[in-house]
């Protein structure tokens, strides 16, 4: 049986929402107030579907286009808005850049626009994330271990490694194929997991996406 | 009481696991909880049931009391329907009485806590006592647009504090110090929440004289004129003109309101004598409100004003489903047309209620969705999770933590 060199430790990430005072009723304010806030709040309004419907995703995949749709009705700027591909970017700042940037562009192109404006209470309210990182009890030194693993770990814990780690801490790739490739030397499997388009993805089909491409890939070569 | 392991069927080992992991890392800090009544109300209903379990835990946690008194409570009331923006007539003579009783309890309670856990503005005033040791704030009322002199009154008190809780974003102030989302859990192995058996149900029914030959609207809430139990009376008879139904008001009052006896009776009164109008006082019968919920057709909380609106949880839990107002924490637990629908008005619910009771595929549906979000986000293990972070945070700054 081949064994890793360095285990792959899974950790969990738990999350509080941390609240800021801030609101937006108009896209100017959005992008006054968005060049603003720490990164732990574009990181909270990209990112907060995924945790809050795992089981489907009924809204547009972030904070931001959600709003822009439904109370100011801009309904281009809220496909625009949701449509940033966000697995394309490696840290919040280029994120963020690219979010002011949609809006922005939006507003010179469509002046009408800067007129619209929430009522009170269906403001924009920015909140941030703050992270809890908690190693766990499960450690991996082959594929079948890690399969196996997977079946068992949170969806925080899945959560962390594909989003969090890739984005807010700024690596350049997600933690599964870090560790394929570089300690199992497993770079075409590694590969596959990084082409997954996780935001188009609930937590539990990622789940399931990721141990399918590992068990394929253990049948393959009979490797556990 | 439920105990830990029994929230694993529900929630999967894993999340278990997780709350565990916490509760290690909060291991040598005493967390006092406290509040102003015991019974009656959201607030003690929530404490009730997760003291024992983060105690269960192994986290050191206690629950005391402050006193009040009738004059106290009537100021708090007024207080409470301030910050809930109703402009009340409060005078000098109500912030003194607030001041001395508070004076009385800073002299009279004892802290011990490390970490202490005050919730809502009665017990506010104890803040005078801090010492080291980490203080939180706790609102459960909708503050999104108080009435000014109260909110300034308490700023005051909230400054000192460590950190404050909000049950909704919209709540949010700016404030000098931290503030967190919490939003209010239900559990679903209370009294209230469990699956009932049908006997029970069924004794229930025939104790308050209920028949099940027209369907059932109901609003099952305390009697308070934030519930805008009236409003209920009149969407219900807008309904009644082209479906023949019937409605179930019932609740209980809290000791801290001394309101509760005085709205039963105006609804009673509304209600005049309409034999398909079921006005049910019931102070703190789990089961009961359980199997009323479980009876009805539509379920309908339709607020002024709302903390958060946990019957709507409630409700949704039971896949029920639920037309309810757009105000306070109620738009986090209902995605209109998703997970139930929204109302901005008598009219609204009417309609909405017309629309669920004409097309009960349709309303299945809502109710079925509502309990996989409620599921996902709004249970008690959600909010012992989140307890325990709020209590780590008050010792890491950073928006990063590695425990």
């Amino acid at each position: 049986m081949e064994k890793a060199k360095e285990p792959f430790k899974f950790v969990t990430r738990l999350h509080l929402t941390e609240l800021t005072g801030l609101k937006a009723s108009t896209l100017q304010e959005m992008v006054r107030i968005l060049r603003e806030v720490p990164g732990s709040c574009i990181y909270h309004h990209t990112h907060r579907f995924l945790q809050q419907h795992q089981h489907i995703s009924p809204e547009p995949p972030n904070d931001f286009a959600y709003w822009v749709t439904s109370i100011l009705v801009e309904e281009d700027l809220g496909e625009r808005l949701a449509s940033i591909d966000v697995v394309q970017f490696t840290s919040i700042r280029q994120l963020r850049e690219k979010i002011i940037k949609t809006i922005a562009n939006f507003l010179q192109t469509h002046p009408s626009a800067s007129k619209r404006f929430a009522e009170a209470g269906d403001e924009f309210y920015f909140v941030k994330s703050v992270s809890f990182i908690i190693p766990t009890k499960y450690e991996a030194t082959s594929l079948v271990e890690f399969k196996d693993i997977l079946r068992k770990i949170t969806p925080d814990s899945i959560y962390f490694h594909i989003f969090e780690s890739r984005l807010r801490l700024d690596k350049k790739e997600n933690d599964f194929s870090n560790w394929l490739e570089q300690v199992l030397q497993e770079k075409e499997l590694a590969g596959q997991i990084a082409r997954l388009d996780p935001y188009t993805h609930t937590m539990e089909e990622l789940r399931e996406a990721i141990i399918r491409l590992v068990e394929k890939r253990i049948t393959s070569n009979g490797k556990n | 009481m439920a105990k830990i392991d029994d929230y694993i069927p529900i929630t999967g080992q894993s999340i278990i696991d997780d709350l565990r992991l916490l509760a290690e890392k909060l291991q040598g800090k005493v967390v006092q909880t406290i509040n102003s009544t015991a019974v009656g109300g959201g607030v003690a209903e929530i404490l009730n049931q997760m003291v024992p379990l983060l105690q269960e835990l192994g986290v050191d946690t206690h629950w005391d009391l402050i006193k009040g008194g009738m004059e106290f409570f009537d100021v708090t009331k007024k207080f409470h329907n301030a910050l809930h923006g109703r402009t009340g007539n409060i005078t000098q003579r109500d912030f003194d009485i607030f001041m001395e009783t508070s004076q009385r309890n800073v002299e009279e309670v004892n802290i011990y806590g490390d970490i202490v856990f005050i919730h809502d503005p009665q017990p506010i005033g104890l803040i005078k006592k801090k010492s080291g040791n980490k203080w939180i704030w706790r609102c459960h009322v909708d503050v999104s647009s108080p009435d000014k002199k109260v909110w300034q009154y308490l700023n005051e008190f909230i400054s000192q504090y460590d950190a404050a809780v909000f049950s909704a974003p919209s709540f949010s102030p700016i404030l000098p110090i931290r503030q967190f989302l919490i939003s209010p859990s239900i559990d679903p192995l209370s009294d209230k929440n469990r699956e009932l058996p049908a006997e029970t149900i069924k004794a229930v029914q025939d104790k308050y004289g209920i028949e099940l030959d027209k369907p059932i609207i109901s609003q099952i809430s305390r009697f308070d004129r934030l519930k805008d139990p009236v409003g209920v009376i009149d969407a219900y008879r807008l309904v009644k003109k082209y479906i023949d139904c019937q409605l179930i008001l019932a609740g209980g009052t809290a000791s801290d309101d001394p309101e509760g006896i005085e709205v039963f009776e105006e609804v009673k009164e509304q209600a005049k004598d309409d034999p398909d109008i079921h006005i049910l006082m019931m102070p703190h019968n789990n089961i009961e409100v359980n199997a009323l919920q479980r009876l009805s057709t539509v379920i309908l909380q339709k607020s002024l004003k709302e903390g958060f609106g946990l019957t709507v949880a409630e409700a949704l839990w039971k896949s029920k489903p639920v037309v309810a107002s757009n105000v306070g924490g109620i738009p986090l637990q209902i995605k209109h047309k998703y997970s139930g629908l929204l109302c901005h008005s008598v009219e609204g619910a009417a309609f909405a209620i017309k629309q669920l009771l004409n097309n009960p595929g349709y309303a299945k549906k809502l109710g079925e969705s509502g309990r996989e979000h409620i599921k996902n986000n709004y249970l008690l293990t959600r909010h012992l999770k989140e307890y325990m972070l709020l209590f780590l945070s008050l010792y890491h700054g950073e928006d990063v933590v590695y425990l």
